[in-house]
């Protein structure tokens, strides 16, 4: 009987070591995908019913909550550019050559015809800042052992107020998030593969974003060529920079 | 001068239809002037009293941040319902509303909508609110026609409804559209959806909390209440009496060109008469006429067409007015847009102040036509002028 109740508690216990701590697996996140820094150039891809077009970019990000974004691709959107301070936005575009601050129904409305709405580019806080996690279950996604874990918000003032997250349980990058509105409803999917390591971190090259609300075959976001912890000169952060 | 009146209406007359020309012409500038300004002042009272009788009651009290041309004030545009409303409210006399900004999904696209809190009891607005007491298991909502034209949304139609609480969290749920009302007021329509207050106020986690209240009495010796700040029934209909203002200005164009076409016809018959009249002058200086006197003779003449034109223009213009006045003119276009209360159909009033200042301008018009030409007699010299010399 000593024996069968020892073996068990050892089954229990190895158990509870091989699955970390989901705070522990957030926190793994979060040093992956934060940094001081990042300057990054990409592409989006968003699926309309005529058809797919790209646009392509370049961002400049200090921690989160400075960031600026200038589009290179096509020539109806190239010399847009977009400046994130704090919970401002704005957008200057060439054609005008004004600067317009996004804000009220706005910030609803979608990025360039994609499944991003402005407000979606506004939260960017640590996901150990704002949630608390639960690990619901060991899956596989993509042939890769994920750990799926849920978040529930810990502050009020936050986007969703709860996610699932299937995060590599190898590389602590998350091949999968939904995110849900308080009602339970599902309102974004985010997919992330191509993962690459970077400065050794690991770091999804693509995301396919689906608005669960919208039709659609969603917005790939994929990254050609990103950089850490770089030099940044600080003018970048500034409307002055907009024009120029 | 009463020689000089009958003298005048029997040298008109005479003139036969020269003098119909002139009065038919005129006569169509009285009526078409009527009928603009009537359309105009029943326009300016058609949306004033369609604003009140749906969206402002007889004034509001706004949220001291509301700003509804301003995006970034309505966030934070609510504040607890003060003490001093809620006697009025209970009564059924102030109506408060709560507004936040949302996105609904209708058909899968992704379309911003205000989403507005009104309580479904309350009967000052024409909004049948009572509708949102439907029972069904999503969110009894309704919304205007526009919203329903531009949305392709029908009774029935049941659309994802997303918004972010006071906190900044999303929150999206099933709303039902129960009702689609059909209003000239445009800001309580285009890309709307009126929900009940307390479920709004329970989403947003605002509860007791309001943006504006609509209120019923004016006579209250009402100011700045807490956070709220008072918007008399004026204020709120400026923007209407701003567009009246400058429509009335678009038209004095029209009343000009009109005006002066009819002038200008009774310009060259006055000089025409006095032409071809030499010898009647002459004969009326011969008989003891003062210079002045025929002048004044040939003026009242001229003006005399103003009074006959206002005559005829009562023969037809009248029953004109009345059927308009009646089945209304309709705006050849779609009004529904314009972003201000347009009926379709607008329905002249006249007033009596109206059809006398227009005689008055027309009379007096016409009366300075006449005797610009008249005043050349006076320089006449009455010897050859009774010899019918050309001068």
């Amino acid at each position: 009987m000593k024996t069968i109740i020892a073996f068990i508690l050892t089954i229990i216990t190895l158990t509870g070591f091989s699955t970390p701590d989901a705070n522990e697996i957030l926190r793994k996140v979060d040093k992956n995908l934060s940094s001081d820094n990042r300057v990054m150039e990409s592409s989006i891809t968003i699926q309309g019913k005529r058809g797919a077009r790209t646009i392509t970019s370049k961002t400049y990000a200090m921690g989160d909550k400075k960031s600026f974004t200038e589009y290179l691709s096509p020539a109806r959107e190239q010399g847009t550019k977009m400046l994130k301070l704090e919970n401002q936005l704005w957008i200057y575009s060439p054609s005008t050559d004004r600067i317009i601050q996004i804000s009220g129904h706005l910030l609803r409305q979608s990025v360039m015809g994609s499944d991003l709405s402005y407000e979606d580019m506004m939260d960017d806080r640590k996901l150990t800042d704002i949630y608390d996690a639960k690990v619901l279950s060991e899956e596989e996604l993509d042939g890769r052992k994920t750990y799926l874990i849920e978040l529930t918000a810990k502050v009020t003032d936050v986007a969703y107020h709860s996610q699932k997250m299937w995060v590599d349980a190898e590389r602590f990058v998350p091949l999968k998030q939904e995110m849900y509105a308080k009602s339970g409803q599902l309102l974004k999917r985010l997919e992330m593969k191509d993962v690459i390591q970077v400065k050794g971190r690991w770091f999804p090259t693509t995301m396919i974003y689906k608005d669960m609300l919208k039709d659609g075959d969603g917005t790939e976001f994929k990254i050609s060529k990103i950089e850490f912890n770089v030099e940044i000169p600080e003018y970048i952060f500034s409307k002055a920079a907009l024009k120029k | 001068m009463k020689i000089a009146f009958k003298l005048a209406f029997r040298n008109l007359i005479g003139a036969g239809l020269r003098t119909w020309l002139n009065v038919i012409v005129l006569s169509f500038s009285f009526v078409v002037i009527i009928w603009m300004k009537g359309i105009l002042v029943g326009w300016d009272h058609q949306a004033k009293n369609d604003m009140e009788q749906w969206e402002i009651g007889k004034g509001q009290f706004w949220h001291n941040q509301y700003d509804p041309y301003d995006g970034f004030t309505i966030t934070d545009s609510h504040a607890p319902i003060p003490s001093e409303f809620k006697p009025e409210i209970e009564k059924g006399e102030m109506v408060p509303m709560l507004f936040a900004q949302g996105t609904i999904y209708p058909q899968g696209r992704m379309q911003p909508a205000m989403i507005k809190g009104i309580p479904a009891s309350q009967t000052l607005l024409k909004i049948p609110t009572h509708k949102l007491d439907s029972v069904t298991d999503a969110i009894p909502a309704i919304i205007g026609e526009v919203m329903a034209r531009s949305s392709h949304l029908e009774k029935g139609s049941r659309i994802v409804l997303r918004w972010r609480d006071s906190k900044g969290t999303f929150d999206a749920t099933e709303i039902e559209i129960v009702d689609i009302f059909s209003t000239t007021v445009p800001t309580i329509d285009v890309a709307q959806v009126w929900i009940n207050l307390e479920t709004m106020q329970e989403k947003l986690l605002l509860p007791e909390q309001a943006t504006l209240f609509s209120f019923a009495n004016p006579e209250e010796n009402r100011s700045e209440v807490g956070d709220f700040r008072l918007k008399t029934k004026k204020d709120l209909t400026a923007e209407i009496d701003a567009m009246i203002e400058t429509k009335n200005k678009g038209q004095s164009v029209f009343y000009i060109i009109l005006l002066l076409l009819a002038m200008l016809a009774i310009f060259d018959t006055q000089i025409l008469s006095i032409f071809r009249r030499q010898k009647e002058i002459g004969t009326y200086v011969a008989l003891g006429y003062t210079r002045q006197q025929v002048v004044t003779l040939f003026t009242v003449e001229g003006a005399m067409h103003a009074v006959l034109a206002a005559a005829l223009a009562a023969v037809y213009g009248v029953p004109f007015f009345i059927w308009q006045a009646r089945v209304g003119f309709t705006v050849p276009m779609d009004t529904s847009e314009f972003g201000m209360a347009i009926a379709p159909t607008m329905y002249p009033i006249y007033s009596m102040g109206l059809i006398l200042s227009t005689t008055i301008i027309v009379l007096l018009t016409t009366s300075v036509v006449s005797y610009w030409p008249a005043r050349r007699i006076a320089k006449m010299n009455p010897t050859e002028a009774l010899r019918g010399k050309i001068q």
